[in-house]
């Protein structure tokens, strides 16, 4: 079941996070847990992450939180990205980086989603944000 | 994915407090970092604001249904342009770090088109320095996204808990 949803969620993925070195972890009660390797592709400033590295994860999080969230109904719908405000908490050192979206609320037009991401101890988070989405149906 | 380079803690970098010119930016920047890898370049720049930009590239687009370019590209440039716009306001180099950004996305960036970027500080505190901006594909009239931050100074009392960020 849960190896369905994980097959299902990173076949989500778009290629700017396959080129970031972005997959999905593991997946707990249903919500995916994001991580990002470290590569040069990753580096802002010498021995740091890049904001937009991590702007850019705490996104694709949120986007696949609600994807989980929508679950197999939501495959015919468009998340388009209304607006995103991060927190930048840490700095981002040259290891492994993980996020996680929270769902806040879901509607039938609107979509709120916070996400969080940290490294090595989950209590230190490096970042947090908020995302709004717009939620539209695909044209068939 | 690209391996990790040996060079990116040897090249060049700016000490604090000397001078700052961003149209050097585009060879300063190391190909072995994010900035290099989007492509990121130089545009122009005046005493308050700068432009830089970005190509649209297949393997940085979030839908792949319609080709659109992800917004992780849009926040990496804006987050740069943004930050060397204070430094342009400044004329010299200080270390800072992004406190927050906030980016609206007004719309969907063109498939197969430069992303432009173009930001201004508008003030500079003690601590803060506050900047502003937008991203298009050629019309700043018909903008993909508005940006609005708030950059902080790396200063001596503050570079102990830097330390403590990093262990």
């Amino acid at each position: 079941m849960s190896d369905a949803l994980h097959t299902r969620l990173s076949s989500l993925l778009p290629p700017y996070a396959v080129t970031m070195g972005m997959r999905i972890d593991q997946i707990i009660d249903g919500v995916p847990i994001l991580t990002m390797d470290f590569s040069d592709r990753t580096v802002g400033r010498p021995g740091f992450i890049h904001g937009g590295a991590i702007g850019g994860l705490l996104e694709i999080a949120s986007i696949i939180a609600l994807r989980a969230d929508l679950g197999d109904e939501g495959k015919a719908t468009r998340i388009k990205p209304v607006n995103v405000s991060i927190e930048y908490l840490r700095g981002g050192v040259m290891v492994q980086t993980f996020a996680i979206g929270q769902v806040i609320r879901a509607g039938r037009r609107i979509a709120n989603v916070r996400a969080e991401a940290w490294q090595t101890d989950r209590d230190k988070p490096l970042a947090s944000s908020w995302m709004n989405f717009l939620l539209k149906p695909k044209v068939a | 994915m690209a391996t990790p380079s040996e060079n990116t803690s040897e090249r060049f970098t700016l000490a604090p407090g000397m001078p700052f010119d961003p149209s050097h930016f585009d060879r300063m920047v190391s190909l072995q970092s994010h900035s290099g890898f989007i492509g990121m370049t130089y545009r122009k720049h005046g005493p308050n604001w700068l432009e830089m930009a970005i190509p649209w590239r297949e393997d940085l687009v979030g839908d792949i249904e319609t080709g659109v370019l992800a917004t992780g590209p849009i926040i990496s440039l804006l987050d740069n342009t943004t930050s060397m716009s204070v430094w342009a306001k400044r004329g010299t180099f200080q270390p800072q770090v992004t406190l927050d950004l906030r980016v609206d996305y007004l719309r969907a960036a063109t498939p197969g088109k430069d992303l432009i970027a173009w930001a201004e500080c508008y003030q500079i505190k003690r601590s803060m320095a506050f900047v502003r901006g937008i991203a298009h594909d050629g019309d700043i009239n018909d903008p993909v996204a508005n940006v609005a931050g708030i950059f902080i100074q790396v200063e001596p009392e503050t570079s102990a808990r830097a330390q403590e960020a990093s262990t």
